[in-house]
């Protein structure tokens, strides 16, 4: 298991930010597990799971606001396992976003400046330049409860900025926030990063926050990282059923079936009479088609499944030619979503909002054989 | 036009009629009123009158040739005991002890209370919960302990013994106060001011304290008036050179010789309570909202 968790790729003082075999545990609850991990200079790194799942954990002890059971925190090239938060070089913009309330914008950003004992004229300076970044000119002597959300937050990034830091964390920053500003910042955020260039790690349970920030993500379950690549990569070939499950929406669907052969090619029996054949199916390296047999689970996304007609008879390789009735229509707007089955079991297709089909029709549609992802259903590895 | 209105269908807001339930219950809260302040004018007018009139018996009746004589007597010149020097020594005492005692047990408390908020440590709920048990044991248990105790230390009978014994007894409320509405405050600020670098005592001055403003209010509040209408803690532990205002009252009410002034009684009760009747008064407003503010997240 903590081979599993390793995601070291060097010597810790290389990295921008280094974690060495961490482990958090009370008493007999382990919270993170011997996790290993190194996050290259200017990196955004989202970390991204369900609650409980170790991300919000993992920041907090890499911010040093949180004891840690054993292992090693390193950030740029120092050890600051020991350190105090202040003094690891890091600024952190906190969910409720956490300010002063009887402070002003000013105050709150300058507060840590103060207590570093930095001169008024820096401060000064430090405080503009950042306000005038993150356009907060006009607001620096009100109060937090004077403000909006999505300007609150702006303060809160302001203070963390001012600091002059290497490395910024973020803890679901933009959770409390309407759909809207949530939007609104996340390119914020992104252009700040492009602009400024540091390393930054980010906690969310938000997947579109996950998939447009990020650099790599890593998909956190139970204290383990499941999976650590860049976003594309874990969309499209997801390393086990947790991931294809957790990324994406409406979600993967999942066809329970079997490996058989057919024409002497690996296919997946899905029941029904339908059998999906795995001729042009990329196997993951080190694995090859399971025995007749095993049981497996075939994940198509919605949007990897295309309606119409056979164009060349009933399949031209690279396509898999079913028939399904809809059973149901999600239109969401920019598309629609429809339910169908096959093999009797569920199966979502994701078409354009103006492809008219009617409930209860029977449609033609392919499975893209190259984009599905094939799954060990006893142990949820891809194959 | 009212019998239009109600054979109308409904519409904008429902008028209102003064029902006998309503008629009922204005009534009774005026009888309320009445009842509780009626006393209040028995003793004003009794503090007008002189002697001759009190003994008449009429105690509603309107002073015939009021005088403030008793009031002034009552501050300068009736006898507590062998000394007839009225209760102003006994005032000024209280601000002498109720200000110190006041400031040192809400400061402690405040700092107990940031202390099991935010910096629990192995046993800090057992601690708060020993602290909880002290505020529900009679006091009258402490007393000869303590008094041996401040005996034995040489401070018997003095202001510091006064204000150290009223700053103990204080402390479970106010930690109890101050730790619940520390708990409401999302533990993110206290991680925010610690990245900025603020150490213990920054984030308790800068941060913590200045938030803490509706709670310090009804805590000023609870402090003045108990420690104030303290009597007992006085007559033991303050030294006579010390004694509180209850204290006096109660030598100048309870004398067992001569003649009773009840003018002067009463003129010298209510000066014993205006100061806690003022904190009331000008403070009520805060206190509501102080009440409110532990009560509601803030």
């Amino acid at each position: 298991m903590s081979a599993l968790n390793s995601h070291a790729t060097g010597n810790p003082a290389d990295a921008s930010v280094a974690v060495r075999d961490l482990l958090i545990a009370y008493g007999s609850l382990v919270v993170l597990d011997k996790l290993s991990l190194d996050i290259p200079k200017g990196e955004f790194l989202v970390l991204l799971g369900p609650s409980g799942c170790g991300k919000s954990t993992l920041l907090n002890s890499i911010a040093g606001l949180l004891d840690i059971t054993d292992g090693e925190i390193w950030i740029s090239g120092k050890n600051v396992t020991w350190e105090e938060p202040k003094d690891r070089g890091i600024g952190m913009v906190f969910q409720s976003y956490a300010l002063y309330p009887r402070m002003s914008v000013y105050d709150n950003m300058a507060f840590g400046l103060k207590i570093a004992g930095l001169p008024k004229s820096e401060i000064e300076e430090r405080v503009g330049r950042a306000a005038k970044m993150l356009k907060l000119e006009p607001l620096l002597k009100r109060k937090p409860s004077e403000l909006s959300g999505g300007q609150r937050q702006r303060v809160a990034i302001g203070r963390a900025l001012v600091r002059n830091v290497d490395v910024f964390l973020f803890d679901e920053p933009l959770s409390n926030l309407d759909a809207q500003l949530r939007s609104e910042l996340r390119v914020e955020i992104k252009k700040l990063h492009q602009d400024i260039g540091n390393t930054m790690i980010y906690v969310t349970h938000d997947q579109i926050e996950a998939m447009t920030l990020a650099d790599r993500i890593a998909v956190m379950k139970g204290g383990i990282i499941q999976q650590l690549d860049d976003p594309h990569t874990i969309y499209n070939r997801p390393k086990n059923l947790f991931v294809a499950g957790f990324i994406g929406s409406p979600a993967m669907t999942f066809l329970n079936g079997k490996i058989t052969a057919l024409n002497g090619a690996p296919a997946v029996d899905v029941g029904g009479g339908v059998v999906v054949p795995l001729g042009r199916y990329q196997f993951e390296a080190g694995s090859s088609a399971p025995a007749a047999g095993t049981d497996v689970v075939l994940g198509v996304r919605p949007e990897h499944i295309i309606t119409g007609s056979p164009a060349d008879g009933t399949e031209d390789g690279r396509r898999f030619w079913t028939k399904g009735q809809v059973k149901m229509l999600e239109p969401t707007g920019a598309d629609t979503i429809l339910w169908t089955e096959v093999g009797g079991q569920n199966l979502t297709v994701r078409v354009d909002s103006d492809h008219e089909v009617a409930l209860y029709a029977h449609f033609d549609f392919a499975f893209d054989l190259d984009r599905a992802s094939l799954f060990d259903k006893a142990s949820g590895d891809r194959l | 036009m009212s019998a239009l209105t109600a054979q109308s269908s409904p519409r904008g807001p429902k008028p209102k009629r003064l029902t006998p339930a309503r008629v009922g219950l204005y009534g009774f809260v005026a009888m309320s009123c009445l009842f509780f302040l009626a006393p209040l004018y028995v003793m004003i007018i009794t503090s007008l009158k002189p002697m001759e009139e009190v003994r008449l018996g009429y105690i509603f009746k309107w002073p015939d040739s009021p005088t403030i004589q008793p009031w002034i007597d009552a501050w300068s010149s009736a006898c507590t005991g062998l000394a007839c020097e009225g209760i102003h020594s006994g005032f000024y005492n209280s601000i002498k002890i109720t200000i110190p005692s006041v400031m040192v047990s809400i400061f402690a408390g405040a700092l107990f209370g940031y202390c099991l908020s935010f910096w629990k440590m192995k046993g800090s709920n057992f601690l708060f919960g020993l602290l909880l048990l002290g505020a529900f044991l009679p006091y009258q248990l402490f007393i000869y302990p303590l008094v041996r105790i401040y005996a034995w230390a040489g401070a018997y009978g003095t202001m510091f013994n006064i204000i150290t014994v009223h700053t103990i007894f204080g402390l479970p409320v106010m930690t109890l106060l101050f730790r619940n509405y520390f708990s409401s405050v999302p533990i993110e600020l206290f991680k925010a001011a610690r990245v900025d670098g603020a150490g213990f005592w920054r984030i308790f001055l800068s941060v913590m304290l200045p938030l803490a403003t509706p709670v310090v209010i009804v805590a000023v509040i609870l402090q003045v008036t108990g420690i104030w209408n303290d009597f007992l803690f006085g007559t033991v532990f303050a030294g006579q050179n010390n004694w509180p205002m209850t204290v006096l009252l109660n030598n100048i009410v309870n004398t067992t010789q001569g003649e009773r002034h009840y003018n002067i009684d009463m003129a010298a009760t209510i000066l014993t309570a205006a100061v806690p009747l003022t904190v009331y008064f000008v403070s009520g407003r805060w206190f509501v909202r102080g009440i409110a503010a532990g009560a509601v997240k803030g």
